[in-house]
């Protein structure tokens, strides 16, 4: 679409940029404050530089929460991309059943975070819950409280849980944009299966995929809720990933400096992260049009 | 003719089932652990800790009605729906003349506010969660309902803009001018003719404002204490509190489903659209 060039526009956005800045820079600025500065209580604070800062990047404690970080992100991504596009497919494509199917699929999107993680606290214990209780009938040896590879097992499958419908739904979505001729000229082709898929259906999902890695790439890099209803963090520190460790090191132990600076750092990381996602989905619209 | 016919029919058969196979297994996995909470929730804590059951040997009210009764647990669902609804208004009546700006004009900066906006959306709740403590305290809006609406407003306002602006991009730029002619002015053609065109992008905008508000927690407990705690720090708290009420928490938890999926069904054919920010 042709937009014209109007500069008053800026009245129509001026509520929004105040109501956010309000909620946005402030509190910015603020841990920006922190970040530079020392305090040996009483509200008195001096300068201390990039200090934190260094401490932080150069903490391994910072090197792990990172590392567990990108690793879970890239696991659950690894999972859900795939099983939302195979559910996509699967989906039916007309009667009733599309809005049972519907509706079901959303039904975990909407549950609160917190109650997401005590569904599945309760369903992995092994006294009271299903999953716990049954893994421990056949014989394997379950326990997320104790055994780290298991409350990664659960952790991931709480997320596979929760958001493969996104991924799913927007998929299905990008499905239902594809016109019949598209599949009516493949048959004429003889094309196979396969094919059809890889080019016709992934080229066409190309847009709605893009937003699916986007959000949960950036909401999986952000999680707190669920993991720490569910495990806290541990066994140990196996499952604390940045928001916990950053909520345990500003409000657990009140380190206001060092938490700042992790603060600034885990900001920056997701900022550079979403100006690439970012480049490349207005790229593509362009392409587009 | 009628050989290919019989042909691409027979496939088309064994594949129903098989999207009927996959379809089931993937929607008795996710109903399972609910299931499993709604089991729980009809038992006695005798009954849950003691024997293994799949469904209510002893079926009991008793948990809902504690919740009901008690003004320790209801008033949380109140306050949750409170706030959730004043962030709702709030957001979209913020966000619409800004996405109407961002559909129809280019102006200085657009882009980079654009951007801006996008990364408020990214912003990890927990980065801000003290900084919001401190400035909430200090202008008085701690533990207050509009306190909470504010500060959900850094996440779902960009949301707002960007799924509205999806949605007005669908409206062709003609209506506006022909409008203009026709003597509007921008408030009545707005209201009258503008807001009804993109009337669905408005109900899933609100849509999605609630349903963030309300899945939230971090902000919501760090901003409040008493006056207005929400469900969900309520049911942290209890749970640490008073040694494991298991058949209660699993009522709680069956209580803040059933509004997400009593709006669910209104929206469902827009549910994807919204993800996607409006951009299907």
């Amino acid at each position: 679409m042709n937009k014209t060039w109007n500069n008053k526009a800026w009245w129509m956005v001026l509520p929004v940029v105040l109501l956010v800045a309000f909620s946005a820079v402030i509190p910015l600025m603020t841990v920006v404050n922190y970040s530079v500065q020392d305090t040996f209580g009483n509200n008195q604070f001096f300068w201390a530089g990039l200090q934190w800062f260094e401490e932080i990047v150069n903490s391994e404690r910072f090197h792990d929460a990172l590392g567990r970080q990108f690793l879970f992100s890239g696991i659950i991504l690894l999972i859900e991309i795939p099983l939302g596009i195979f559910i996509a497919m699967n989906m039916p494509k007309k009667g009733w059943s599309i809005s049972v199917c519907l509706v079901l699929m959303s039904l975990p999107l909407l549950i609160p975070w917190n109650v997401v993680g005590t569904i599945w606290q309760i369903f992995g214990r092994v006294d009271i819950g299903l999953l716990g209780a049954a893994a421990n009938k056949l014989g394997i040896d379950y326990n997320y409280t104790r055994d780290i590879g298991d409350a990664w097992f659960t952790v991931i499958i709480m997320d596979v849980w929760h958001w493969t419908s996104l991924v799913a739904l927007l998929c299905y979505a990008g499905l239902q944009s594809i016109p019949e001729a598209y599949y009516q000229a493949a048959r004429i082709d003889g094309a196979s299966k396969w094919a059809i898929f890889r080019y016709i259906q992934l080229p066409k999902m190309r847009g709605v995929l893009l937003i699916a890695v986007l959000l949960r790439f950036m909401d999986s890099f952000m999680i707190y809720t669920e993991p720490f209803v569910v495990t806290g963090g541990g066994p140990g520190n196996a499952t604390t990933f940045l928001s916990i460790d950053l909520v345990k090191m500003a409000i657990g132990q009140f380190d206001l400096g060092p938490a700042a600076a992790f603060s600034l750092v885990y900001f920056l990381i997701i900022l550079l992260l979403s100006w690439v996602f970012y480049t490349i989905m207005t790229n593509l619209d362009k392409q587009e049009r | 003719m009628n050989a290919t016919m019989a042909k691409s029919s027979s496939p088309k058969r064994s594949r129903l089932t098989r999207q009927g196979v996959v379809m089931t297994l993937y929607l008795v996995f996710l109903l399972l652990p609910i299931y499993w909470l709604l089991n729980m929730s009809l038992k006695t804590n005798e009954e849950i800790l003691s024997t293994f059951s799949l469904w209510p040997q002893d079926l009991t009210f008793k948990n809902y009605i504690t919740i009901f009764t008690d003004p320790s647990w209801y008033s949380g669902y109140i306050n949750s729906i409170t706030y959730v609804l004043m962030n709702t208004v709030i957001s979209i009546t913020v966000a619409l003349p800004a996405a109407y700006a961002f559909s129809r004009y280019r102006f200085l900066g657009d882009k980079h506010l654009f951007f801006w906006l996008l990364t408020n959306r990214m912003a990890p709740p927990a980065v801000f969660a003290l900084p919001f403590f401190q400035l909430y305290s200090s202008v008085g809006l701690f533990d207050t309902h509009i306190g909470v609406a504010l500060a959900h407003c850094l996440f779902n306002v960009p949301l707002a803009v960007w799924i509205l602006e999806g949605f007005m991009s669908g409206v062709p730029k003609e209506i506006d001018e022909t409008a203009y002619i026709d003597g509007y002015s921008f408030g009545r053609f707005f209201t009258r003719i503008f807001m009804p065109l993109i009337a669905s992008g408005i109900g899933v905008t609100a849509f999605f404002c609630f349903m963030f508000s309300w899945v939230e927690l971090l902000l919501a407990r760090t901003l409040t204490s008493v006056a207005a705690k929400p469900i969900a720090a309520t049911m942290t708290r209890t749970v640490s509190a008073s040694g494991m009420d298991w058949g209660v928490l699993a009522a709680a938890g069956i209580l803040t489903i059933i509004p997400g999926a009593l709006v669910i069904w209104f929206v469902r054919n827009y549910i994807a659209k919204g993800f996607a920010l409006g951009r299907v």
